[in-house]
């Protein structure tokens, strides 16, 4: 078993931001965040790419100035051929290691070390085992997993470098069809880029008035926020190596510290889930997928007893 | 071209081979595939007879084994195989790259067949899974245009199956976590969506309520035909609109494009809906199988009919065409 | 909805309820012994009870697969079932024999579906794979009479038929 200390990691942005605000978001984290590993590109939709692209090497050099590993992130939906291309590029022209999130990038980065993201369907652990043999050295994992599976995968395959998603809405679902977009009277290939308008989603509500989901682009995420922070110390143990903070539309290097501290024992996790509510109050916690119920589901851990539930 | 029929049960699987079904697609009654619905599916005795009822009269069995192993109980799925081969099941659609590379290093003569679940929507996709698993065919993911397809085909090594008539995900299929979301339960580690021990229906005044879990799915006035509440085919509130936020409830039909996809290079037809009853599954493929063989011209007096057979008599053509996106 | 004529309503009305029980009863027995798989199919929900409520009739039906029992009642005091369907006894029927499709059940507004979902959409599949027939079945039970039984049991289900919409929802 790995004794190593976890590290966190922070993944890619999921919204459409205007072009400076991303790049002033990750020079920020490059100089504040302790944050081990740092995921950018485009993984929703290849329409957007050239909002950042202009920013992007002076990004990665500020990162690297802080001394953080960057890794490339992937198209998650590739179909058309100029997604191919864009996926292709990234990889063979990287020097840096890049996140497979669908089939294509895994077929083209056999034998090359590399990131399984969580787009793609690792459930158990031969599965990572033969991902780990075409060259994954990391893999993170589904955020659909309940902690049973994330445990007995861990054990199963050693050598890897588990991640999971502890923060962040959860990406539900992705389609070939812009739900965005439509909302907004647009269709996919004339969007305006609607999706820029709602930096942290746009809200889906039941027709009672509950907030439900969210829409970004063509990605489905969930109204709440995933927050595993309860449980960090419990998938340390299990052999889990990084935890993944998935960027929302608030203070991110905040969100970093308090995990941070947690796992440090700086702070113990009822504290650390209250500070965590104060620097992103527009989502309720949830950690139901973590613990094999609905994924909206909130579990309050009382320290060393029985599971209270509070959903 | 094939055409492809679901079979939720023995009897429905009688009715497809007999109403012409070039092969049949089923499962077992359980967790190891995306059908996993209660009273549906096949015990291992009736795997076993409905193949030879199919084999006798020269139609094809194709078993479904297209849900995501769960760690520590991969056994499940390896024993579901191991019948299925000895069954003699013409080929195995699967999902799970764990269980594709068991499958082809077990029985490497065994045809492997790509399920819609594992998503493999471009030519890269494809030609992995057929480099690393010797996959025989891939059933398409339903986000392509006709001329996606076509483009593909050109650059893959094995056969291409397409999704023409039943149900329509609008969510790429093997990448949505809607339902265990809501419910807990998913295609991926599950078999079900949206399921039903989690729906609920309510009367509020005239108006019928449909809920999943704790979220209310859709409200039908009076008189307005009710729907299963399948979470993205449900009503919802966004921005200041009240609406099908992400599909109206139509089905996929896009039967009046065989030709276009002949010519785009596709091997098989499916028909989606192994949930669905006998006397839909002989109406259907009898009606398609009708159409396949005619003349350009009779293909679309016979198809017309079968618009009374879809989800809120609607049908569309999907991501087959560009303008759906 | 077209109804059921009022005659069967009358009859309904007016023939003794443990009369109904005990036809209603040899029925059940006959489908089970000639259909052994339907039960079996259901699984865990073979444990649940279904109402079948006519909504052209003033009766109640209760069927417990796992006993196999089935009990008749007044429809003013339907009786305590984890799952039950209502709508016009031609769709009951249907139902019954698998002629309905399974999405339909859901997308009519004229059957109505209360409780255990999973219950019925279990017993709605296991119907549809097990062949009832209801003339075939009803007409094997009536021994010397039986081509009698059927032919009425026939001409019953097909003027009940006619008088609901034969296409799917």
């Amino acid at each position: 078993m790995e004794t190593r200390q976890p590290t966190l990691t922070l993944g890619p942005v999921l919204y459409l931001w205007e072009g400076e605000t991303w790049r002033d978001f990750y020079f920020r984290i490059a100089d504040e965040a302790p944050v081990s590993h740092v995921y950018i590109g485009e993984t929703v939709c290849s329409k957007r790419l050239h909002f950042f692209e202009p920013y992007l090497a002076d990004v990665i050099g500020r990162l690297e100035g802080a001394g953080k590993q960057v890794v490339l992130s992937t198209l998650a939906l590739v179909t058309i051929d100029r997604e191919i291309r864009h996926v292709r590029a990234t990889i063979d022209g990287s020097a840096y290691p890049v996140e497979a999130n669908d089939l294509s990038a895994l077929g083209m980065l056999r034998g090359r070390p590399h990131v399984v993201g969580p787009m793609v369907n690792v459930y158990n652990g031969a599965t990572a085992r033969l991902l780990a043999a075409r060259g994954a050295d990391a893999i993170c994992l589904p955020p659909e997993l309940p902690a049973a599976s994330v445990n007995r995968i861990v054990a199963d395959v050693p050598g890897v470098d588990f991640e999971v998603f502890a923060f962040g809405r959860v990406p539900l679902a992705i389609s070939a069809r812009c739900a965005h977009a439509r909302s907004k009277g647009n269709i996919k290939d004339n969007c305006r880029f609607v999706c820029g308008d709602d930096p942290d989603g746009l809200p889906v509500l039941t027709l009672d008035g509950q907030p439900f989901l969210a829409l970004n682009g063509v990605q489905t995420v969930s109204h709440t926020c995933q927050s595993l922070l309860g449980e960090l110390h419990d998938l340390a143990e299990a052999g889990v190596s990084r935890f993944r903070l998935s960027p929302q539309h608030c203070d991110m290097v905040a969100v970093a510290r308090i995990h941070d501290d947690v796992l440090a024992d700086r702070t113990d996790a009822d504290e650390g889930i209250a500070r965590l509510r104060a620097v992103y109050p527009a989502a309720p916690l949830s950690n139901g997928f973590h613990e094999g119920r609905e994924g909206a589901a909130w579990v309050a851990r009382a320290r060393n007893t029985a599971h209270g539930v509070n959903a | 071209m094939e055409l492809i029929c679901p079979a939720g049960t023995p009897a429905a699987f009688r009715e497809a081979v007999d109403a012409g079904a070039d092969a049949v697609y089923c499962g077992f009654r359980d967790e190891t595939n995306a059908r996993n619905f209660p009273g549906l599916n096949f015990t291992r005795d009736e795997l076993t007879e409905a193949i030879g009822y199919a084999r006798r009269r020269g139609v094809k069995t194709l078993v479904a084994l297209n849900t995501f192993m769960r760690a520590g109980q991969e056994d499940i799925w390896y024993r579901a195989a191991a019948d299925a081969v000895k069954a003699g099941a013409d080929a195995l659609i699967l999902a799970d790259f764990g269980l594709m590379a068991h499958v082809a290093e077990t029985w490497p003569e065994q045809r492997i067949h790509v399920s819609v679940q594992a998503s493999a929507s471009n030519a890269e996709a494809v030609n992995f899974l057929v480099d690393a698993f010797g996959a025989r065919r891939v059933v398409l993911p339903r986000t392509l245009t006709i001329d996606d397809i076509a483009r593909l085909a050109r650059q893959i090594r094995c056969e291409i199956e397409i999704f023409v008539f039943g149900g329509l995900c609008v969510m790429a299929e093997g990448r949505c976590s809607l339902s265990s979301y809501a419910t807990g339960r998913s295609p991926n580690m599950n078999g079900v969506c949206s399921p039903a021990s989690h729906v609920q229906y309510r009367r509020e005044g005239d108006a019928l309520v449909s809920v999943l879990g704790d979220y209310t799915i859709n409200r039908f006035p009076a008189g307005e035909a009710a729907g299963y509440p399948t979470l993205c085919k449900g009503r919802f509130h966004v921005g200041d609109k009240d609406g099908y936020a992400f599909e109206d409830p139509v089905s996929l039909d896009v039967m009046d494009q065989i030709d276009r996809l002949r010519d785009a290079g596709v091997s098989a037809l499916k028909i989606e809906g192994r949930q669905r009853g006998k006397a839909y599954v002989a109406e259907v493929v009898a009606t398609l199988r009708r159409a396949l063989d005619a003349s350009a011209e009779e293909r679309g007096r016979i198809l017309a009919r079968l618009r009374l057979l879809s989800e809120g008599n609607r049908t569309t053509a999907g991501a087959y065409e560009k303008r759906w996106r | 909805m077209m109804r059921l004529p009022t005659f069967f309503s009358m009859l309904a009305k007016h023939v003794p309820l443990p009369v109904i029980q005990q036809a209603a009863a040899a029925m059940l027995t006959q489908i089970v012994r000639r259909h052994g798989g339907l039960f079996e199919r259901l699984g865990e929900h073979r444990e649940k009870r279904y109402a079948f409520l006519p909504s052209d009739l003033p009766l109640a039906f209760l069927v417990e697969p796992a006993i196999p029992a089935v009990s008749v009642s007044r429809a003013q005091r339907p009786p305590a079932a984890d799952a039950a369907v209502e709508g016009p006894l031609f769709m009951l029927l249907a139902l019954m024999e698998g002629r309905q499709d399974a999405d339909a059940l859901f997308f009519s507004r004229d059957l109505t579906v209360t409780g255990d979902m999973e219950a019925m959409l279990a017993l709605r599949n296991a119907l549809d794979d097990s062949g009832i027939d209801l003339p075939g079945d009803l007409g094997a039970m009536a021994g010397p009479l039986a081509p009698f039984v059927s032919r009425a049991a026939s001409g019953v289900r097909s003027r009940v038929l006619a008088e609901g919409n034969p296409s799917w929802n």
